[in-house]
Parts: C-alpha cells; structure tokens; sequence
C-alpha cells in the first residue's frame, strides 16, 4: 500500500480512537457523577433514588456519636438551612463542629424524618484548615503570661 | 526584619521586570552586555528571594509573632523542626518557597549551561524571570509574607497538627521542587521556538532538566501517598482528590516527553509531539501549584482562603501560557517543527514510543476530564457534578494495564522495523513466565476474582521479566565483547548506557509498584469495630486483641504539646504472636479559647497515629478513635474547679501546677477505667511493594540522569571555550 | 530598630544594582556570530547522539533483536550519516591538534561475533 495512504488511515484511525475516548468520557462522567449541593438545594428539592455530593459546614452542637453511625448536620456557608446526615464510616481526623465537609449522600426513604440523608460510606471528606479560624492568636491582654 | 524582606520582595519584582526587558532586548538588537545582565537579574532573584525566605524563616524559628503569618501557623508549642515546615503551610510562605526554588534551580541551570544554548538561553531567562516576576507580584499584592502588627501576641496558633509529620518536611518541597524544574525546560521550549531551533543541542540540555524535574515531582506524589496512608485515618493512599491528580498531570506528559525524545534524537520525529508536551508539562505544573492554593475545586487539599485574588492571577497566567504554546507550535508546525523522517512500520520501536505517548496523553486526558468536571458541568449544565474514585478507575486501569505491556514491549522492539518472528523470539522467555503468572492466578484467585488485578500481575511480569532479560543479555553481551566479568559488566553496562538500563530499571519499578496498587486495592480487607479492653476481632486469618489503653500527656519547650489516648493491641495468627501495634490519638489544645481551663484541652485539632505493621506479603494497619464521652464529667468537674479556683485568685503558678495534677488524673483515668474504642482494622496486601517499586524507580532515574563522564568532560571544556573567548575580547 | 531596616534594604539594593548593571558597564567582547555558535554547538551535540546510536545499535544486535545482516545495513547508514554531521563541523571548526573533545567512535563490525546469543 502507498505509505501516504497508510498514514492517512492511522491518523483516521487514531482520531477515531481519540473521539471515542471523549464521548466514552463525556457520557460515563455526566451518567454517573453525583450532583454537588449545599443543604439549601436539598431542602428545595431531592430526587428519592439519586446520590449527592453534599457541602456544607457542620452545625455546632450537632454532632451525635453513637456505636456505629456518626450523626450530625450540615448547613449552608453563608446561612442557616441545614439538613441531617447519618454516616457509618472513616470519619477524617480533622472533623468537628463548624468545619466544612463534603460528603457522599441520599436521601434516608420515606421511614426516616424528612430532610434525613445517610451517608455513604467512607465518602466524608473535611476540608484541610490551613487557617484555625476558631481560634485566635494569644494576645498578651488576655491569655496566661510566658513563663 | 519584614521591612527588609518585603523590600527584598518589591527589587526582586523590579529586576525581575528588569530582566525580562534585558534579555529580550538583549536577544534582538545582539547585545551581549544585556543579555549577560538579564542572567545576572536571574541570579540577583535568587540571593533576594533567599534572603526573604530566610528572613520569614528565621521568624518562624524564633517565634516572632509580629509577624502575622508566624502567629497564625505556629507557636512556641510546635517542635523547631515543624516550625521551620509550617512557613510552607501557609499561602504567603508557599508562595515564597515557590519563589525560591524556582529562582535557585533557573540560576544553577542557566550557570551549569554556560555558553551552550546562547541564541536561546536570554528567552529562557526572560521566561523564568516572568514566573518569578509573576510570583512575587501575587505575593507582594496579595500574600505578604512580612504583614507585621504593632503588638505581637504571646502565643501562637500552632502547626495544624495533621501536618505534624516527618513528610511535611519533604513533600511539599520535593513537589514544588518538581514543578518549578519543569518550568525550566517550558521555558527553554519556548526559546528554542522562538528563535527556531529546536535541535539536538536543545534535546539534550531539555532531557536533562525534564528529568530531574520528573523524579523530584514523581518523590514528592510517592511521599504525598506514603503519608495519606501512614499518617490520615482512612488507610488509603491515592482519592482521586483534585490536588492529588493535579500533581499527576505534569509528571504523565513528562513521562511522555521523556520517551518521545528519544524519536527525535534518533530519527528527527515527533518534533510537534514533544514541543506539545514540553510545553503542556509546564502549563500543567502552573496549574498544579494554582490548584493546590486557589480552592476552586473541592479538595481535601483546598486551603480556602476568601476574597484572596490568586486564583484571577494565576486563570490569567494560564490562559497566556496555553495561548502563547499553541501559537508557538503552530507557527513553527512547518519548519522549525517539520519532521525529518516517517513511521517505516506499525511493528517497530518509534511505533511503541508513539503508543506509550498515546496511552499517556490519554490517562492525562481523563484525569483533567474528571478533575474539571465540577467545572465543566457547571459551565454546561448550571449544575455542579462531581465523579468518584470508581469514575476515574474505570479508565485509568485498562489504559495502565496497556502501558505497562507497552513498557514490556518497547524495550525489545527494534527501531524502524522489525519481524513477527524476531520480536517473538526476543520476547519468548518473558511471555512464558507471564504466561505461567496468568496460570497461577487462574488456579489460585488470588485477587478474589479481579480480573483487572490478575491482568495487572501477567503484565507486570511480563514487563519485570523483560527489563530483567534486558540487563542480562546486556552483560552478556559486553562480557563477550570485553572479557570482563559479569560484575564489572554489569556496572560499565550501566556506566556506557545510562539511559537505557536505568530506563529499564526505571520499568521494573514501574511494574512492580503497579503490582502492588493492583494487589491491595482489590483484596484488601477492613472492617471497622468497637472493641472493649480484653475484646478481640479477627481479619483475613490475624487476631486483634485489645490489650491494654494507654494514655500519656506530652509536652514541648516546657508547655503541653498534646494528650495521646490510645492501645495497646496483639495480633496473632494461629496462635502466633505477629505483632503489637499501638495505635492512638493525640489531642491538641485550643489556643485562646473561651472554654474552660480542662476542656480546653479536648478542643482543638486530633490526630490519629497509626498502628502498622508493614511486611512483604500484607501491612497490618489499625487506627483507633477513642471514646471520650466517659471522661467528659471529670473534664467538666475539672473545669468548675478551675473557675471556682481562679475567682479566688490562684497563684499562675499554683495554677500551672493544678492543671497539671488535672490532667494526670485524667488520664490515669483512662487508663484505670478505660472505654471501649472504635477501630478500623485493615490487611492490606502488598501495599509495601508500592513503596519498594518507587524507590526502585528512583534508583533507575538517578542511573539515567547521572551525567556519563564524557558529558562533565564537555560541559568543563564548553566552560573554559567560552571563558577563552571572553577573555580574548576582553584584551 | 526602625532606621535599621531601611538603611539595610538600601545597601542591599545598591549592592544588586551594582551586580545587576556590571555587564553594561564593562566593555564588553565584539558580539560573535551567535547563530554560528549555535550551529557548531547543535552539529556536536547531534555527533555525539550519532554515536550513542551507534553503540545502541551494536547493542541492539548482540541482544538479538537485529539479524547480522540488518545490523551492518543500518550500521552503515549510520556512520555515513556520523561522517556527514562530521564533515559539517569541520567546516564550521577546522578539526584541532590534540586529543578529540566527543568519545572516540566504536570500531566498525568487521568479524563476526564471538557468541551468537540466540
């Protein structure tokens, strides 16, 4: 065969390859990503079979630990709307109160109290803090003195 | 102090302009005299971003909380050691270790290629001046390291203790050491296309720093995992986490690039390739570090920071470097660019280097793919949309798989064309013992039925098997040719052909640590339990039994570091005793908080320390989440002590030594009436051979960038060549 | 304390303004044909990945994956091509007495080897 009609069939082929590996991607990724929400969206509305991929920061005093499950609740960023997750799982050592979590979800069915989400299992993630933003640095005024 | 690092900061930005303007300039009107002060402008960047970073270094060394990024990353608490780390934990001093790195290595490489490259070096320079331009503009404006208060606090925050670990010390210096060197052959890249020359000289000086730039960065990934597994509670070591993959970027087209090259130095291919790759390893690396410290994604890595303008900068940087690549390669497509010779034959060694390409770009391709989507789906759809671990895997493990058969395949192929029955008879021995491997799955199942993980195993045999048949033959050979012995042939075998045999075994590290990924990802067991004092559970045939609680305090420079809680556990295996692993939680203080003097002290960060035991077959591994609710009274009791105590006026010393006494009691309470803890429990098989092939990797790509005798010969002569003609026309 | 900082900043911007500006004010060597420079350099450089190719190639066919035939086909291209890269250089840079800067070049094949390997 003429070697520059070889090479046109490799490039054919090769591109081919290439747009399949794109529209595999594009369809496979849009099919099974989980919708990111914050609690608000949620509250508005939630499809019973679906899985969400919730953020949000964890509720101050919410948070329940019992044998097996974790639970606690998430709220928005920026205000109060929040929605109740139960987790059994590996929780991230940097989890507590006021932090801001992602998290794997769906809804709890109908048996459970509304806005009520399970968690699925080892998908919580807590944002790494760089920044304690509870804390404050000692001022000389308050805190002990050095010693 | 800061008055001087931050007018270091402001004349690195000055010459840094300064020497963009130079050595451009310099370049186009042939003035030597510019373009030898642009590179010395490169070097003044260095000794002044040096002399900053060690000036915020000192401040962290010595506690100096005037300075605002001191007080809120350290304290007086935080061992020297990660004192000195947690300048990097913060945005202001990762942006000025970034600075420096990038400063030190473009100065080292631009002295170490003294009169070679002349007519492309001065655009080098002027690019490398333009990231350190860039970084410190962003710092100056947006990050300072040197805000400074009036009135320094007495007390700092503290190192986040997650980040208290001995890798803190090296990764992130090892990654941002890998991204700023693979800014330097980006740049060299856009030299040689400006100015169009994009031959062998350019190749060989751009493998070289493409290289060191590779092992840097694939180190700090590795000791990224070893630390998520070793250090993180959950016993993973790769999430698919958008930094995580941000980091993975770079190296696969530097992968690439580092294979390709070989084409174009061998038949004159591929040069739109590799000026593609080149380029994109660059930009990827840019995009790396604005991933990292921007939060435009969701990550466990995102250090949000509000209202902070880098992410705009480093969009805008991006946008200018893909835009000035794409117009470069394409004006250059037909000359500078225009190969010299074809493909002969799908059946040679030019056509498994195109593959490998291929399958890299690939695997590149959808890990961009599934870390953009949120963003993808968002501009599409107006909805954000996230995809899991088992997204990305789904692609990546079949693309691996064919990657590593190719890594079998390649080394053994010859270039331009070679027979079916050849490269079967060179392939021969390897093929049976993976074809004996796929035999032993079959009967054993030893992967439980993962069908990709047993393909994993046959492959990686395959691959091991020919790398190994590579360097035999190797000696082999060189013996008959020499008469040596088989250990001094083996060592100048290496010496003479550096880059092969250290590529080879660069394969079987590559093979074996994919071994190891396939194995202990598909027949892992974990199971999480709450066990009491005596309790035991059992996983895939070893006994845990909790033995024992421990409690200890710990304390630093005289103050209290934190509170460990944890156990002692004996595992056994048919009434063997393997291993006791110890594994607990250390809780750290709150600083300054409202809450009262005892409780404070269960306030603030924990961290898990893992219980591993690591082996060839499996690690054992146990991480432990005490129970603390038992001693939640005798915390609250200890608090209204305290308050009762401190409103009748308590001596600060009586006090110290009060609490102290507390904080005994506690935790001899827990030791004397211990509650039942929960525990995840994992045998991970072969998780070691991860971290044995990554050093063999490592092994392989030191013998590979070793520069060969003859090479320091010509480097020490094209020094003295070019010191002779200054020296001439000086006179 | 406050007058120390930017007394310091000022030496140390008069210290780099001096290193930074040293080249302007030196005289400087006539500017040499950069383009040619580049070119000897490039020839060199390809010479010397010539004659790694070489050694490959060599090693290529004592492993096996070459017959003897192939092997002293492309051997011979190669050198032809090594010679020309050479020729090119010497007329940039007459060759020089004294000992040769690049590694020597292997032997051509000329016996046959010792052991077959296959």
């Amino acid at each position: 065969m003429d070697p520059a009609r070889k090479r046109r069939i490799r490039m054919v082929v090769a591109l081919s390859c290439a747009l399949l590996l794109v529209g595999a991607l594009a369809y496979t990724s849009f099919s099974a990503a989980s919708t990111a929400v914050e609690p608000s969206q949620l509250l508005a509305s939630t499809n019973p079979t679906e899985s969400y991929q919730l953020t949000g920061k964890v509720v101050d005093g919410s948070v329940v630990r019992s044998r097996e499950a974790i639970r606690f609740r998430v709220r928005d960023r920026t205000s109060k709307k929040s929605v109740a997750v139960s987790y059994i799982g590996a929780v991230p050592d940097p989890f507590r109160e006021g932090r801001e979590v992602i998290i794997t979800v769906r809804s709890a069915g109908a048996a459970a109290p509304p806005h009520t989400f399970i968690g699925e299992k080892d998908t919580l993630i807590t944002k790494c803090p760089s920044k304690f933003k509870e804390s404050e640095p000692v001022s000389p005024a308050s805190g002990a003195k050095k010693s | 102090m800061a008055t001087v690092g931050q007018a270091c900061l402001i004349f690195a930005l000055g010459f840094s302009i300064y020497g963009v303007a130079a050595s451009v300039v310099g370049a186009r009107t042939r003035r030597e005299s510019l373009v030898r002060s642009g590179r010395r402008a490169l070097y003044a960047l260095f000794a002044l971003s040096l002399t900053a970073f060690l000036i915020t270094e000192f401040a962290f060394f010595t506690s100096d909380f005037h300075f605002t990024v001191v007080a809120t990353h350290s304290s007086t608490t935080t061992p020297w050691y990660y004192r000195l780390a947690a300048m990097w934990s913060s945005q202001q001093g990762s942006l000025m270790l970034w600075l420096t790195l990038l400063a030190g290595w473009s100065s080292l490489c631009v002295v170490m290629l003294r009169g070679r490259l002349r007519d492309v070096a001065p655009y080098a320079v002027a690019v490398l001046l333009g990231f350190g331009a860039f970084f410190t503009a962003v710092m100056l404006f947006s990050a300072s390291p040197f805000t400074v208060v009036a009135v320094a606090p007495v007390e700092g925050v503290g190192l986040n203790p997650l980040l208290r670990h001995p890798s803190m010390m090296i990764h992130p210096i090892m990654l941002y050491s890998g991204y700023t060197l693979l800014t330097i052959p980006f740049a060299f890249a856009v030299g040689a296309l400006i100015v169009r020359r994009v031959d062998a000289e350019w190749l060989r000086a751009t493998r070289v720093y493409a290289l060191g730039a590779w092992l840097a960065l694939g180190v700090g990934i590795i000791l990224g995992a070893r630390w998520s597994y070793a250090e993180l509670g959950w016993g993973g070591y790769w999430a698919w986490d958008p930094v995580e993959n941000a980091s993975l970027l770079p190296w696969l087209t530097g992968t690439a690039f580092l294979h390709s090259v070989k084409i174009q130095e061998r038949r004159g291919m591929m040069k739109v390739w590799n000026a593609s790759l080149v380029l994109a390893t660059g930009t990827l690396a840019i995009l790396g570090t604005f991933l990292v410290r921007s939060g435009v994604l969701d990550s466990i890595h995102a250090f949000v920071q509000e209202g902070s303008g880098v992410a705009w900068f480093f969009t805008a940087l991006i946008v200018v470097m893909i835009a000035g690549s794409v117009y470069l390669v394409i004006t250059r497509r037909d000359n500078a660019l225009k190969s010299e010779s074809r493909l002969d034959s799908l059946l040679s060694r030019e056509s498994a280097f195109l593959g490998n390409n291929l399958v890299l770009v690939a695997i590149a391709f959808v890990v961009l793919w599934g870390t953009f989507f949120p963003l993808i789906s968002e501009a599409l759809t107006g909805q954000k949309e996230a995809v899991g671990p088992p997204w990305f895997d789904q692609y990546t493990v079949p693309l691996v798989l064919i990657l590593v058969l190719l890594s079998g395949i390649g080394p053994v192929i010859a270039w331009r064309r070679t027979s079916w029955s050849r490269l079967w008879r060179s392939m021969r021995a390897p093929a049976i013992l993976a074809l004996v491997v796929a035999i032993g799955c079959i009967i054993w199942d030893p992967a439980n039925g993962d069908v990709s993980a047993m393909i994993m195993f046959v492959v990686g045999a395959f691959a091991i098997g020919i790398s190994l048949q590579e360097l035999w033959r190797g000696t082999r050979a060189r013996q008959l040719m020499t008469g040596e012995g088989p250990f001094a042939a083996f060592r100048l075998l290496l010496a003479r052909n550096r880059a092969r045999y250290g590529g080879f075994i660069v394969h079987i590290g590559v093979a074996v640590l994919f071994i190891g990924l396939a194995a202990s990802s598909s027949f892992q067991s974990v199971r999480d339990v709450r066990l009491g004092v005596g309790e035991q559970t059992t996983l895939a045939g070893y006994s845990f039994t909790y033995v024992k609680p421990v409690a200890k305090i710990e304390t630093q420079a005289g103050r209290l570091e934190r509170i460990t809680l944890g156990s002692q556990v004996r595992v056994t295996k048919d009434g063997k005793f393997v291993a006791n692993l110890e594994p607990n939680r250390g809780y750290y203080p709150a600083v300054g908080s409202m809450l009262g003097a005892v409780s404070t002290y269960f306030a603030g960060e924990s961290t898990s320390e893992i219980g591993l035991q690591a082996g060839i077959a499996e690690d054992l591994w146990i991480a432990e989440t005490p129970d603390i609710s038992s001693l939640m009274p005798v915390v609250r009791r200890g608090d209204a002590v305290f308050e009762k105590a401190s409103s009748q006026g308590l001596e600060p010393k009586a006090r110290a030594v009060f609490l102290a006494a507390a904080l005994n009691g506690l935790t001899t309470q827990y030791r004397e009436n211990p509650p039942p803890a929960q525990f995840r429990v994992l045998v991970s098989p072969m998780v070691f051979w991860i971290w044995i092939g990554s050093l063999i990797v490592v092994i392989g790509a030191m013998v590979a960038a070793w520069p060969a005798v003859g090479a320091v010969r010509d480097l020490v002569r094209a020094r003295q060549a070019a010191r002779v003609a200054q020296e001439l026309g000086r006179a | 304390m406050s007058v120390i900082g930017p007394i310091v900043a000022v030496v140390i911007l008069g210290l780099v303004v001096w290193f930074v500006s040293q080249p302007l004010r030196s005289r400087v060597a006539a500017q040499d044909d950069l383009r040619d420079d580049g070119r000897v350099a490039d020839l060199r450089a390809a010479r010397d990945a010539k004659y790694r190719q070489i050694r490959d190639l060599e090693m290529d066919y004592r492993t096996g994956k070459l017959s003897e035939d192939e092997w002293r086909s492309i051997d011979r291209e190669l050198r032809g091509e090594a010679v020309e890269v050479l020729h090119r250089l010497d007329q940039l840079v007459p060759p020089q007495q004294g000992a040769p800067i690049a590694p020597a070049l292997p032997e051509p094949p000329s016996a046959p080897p010792a052991n077959d390997p296959r």
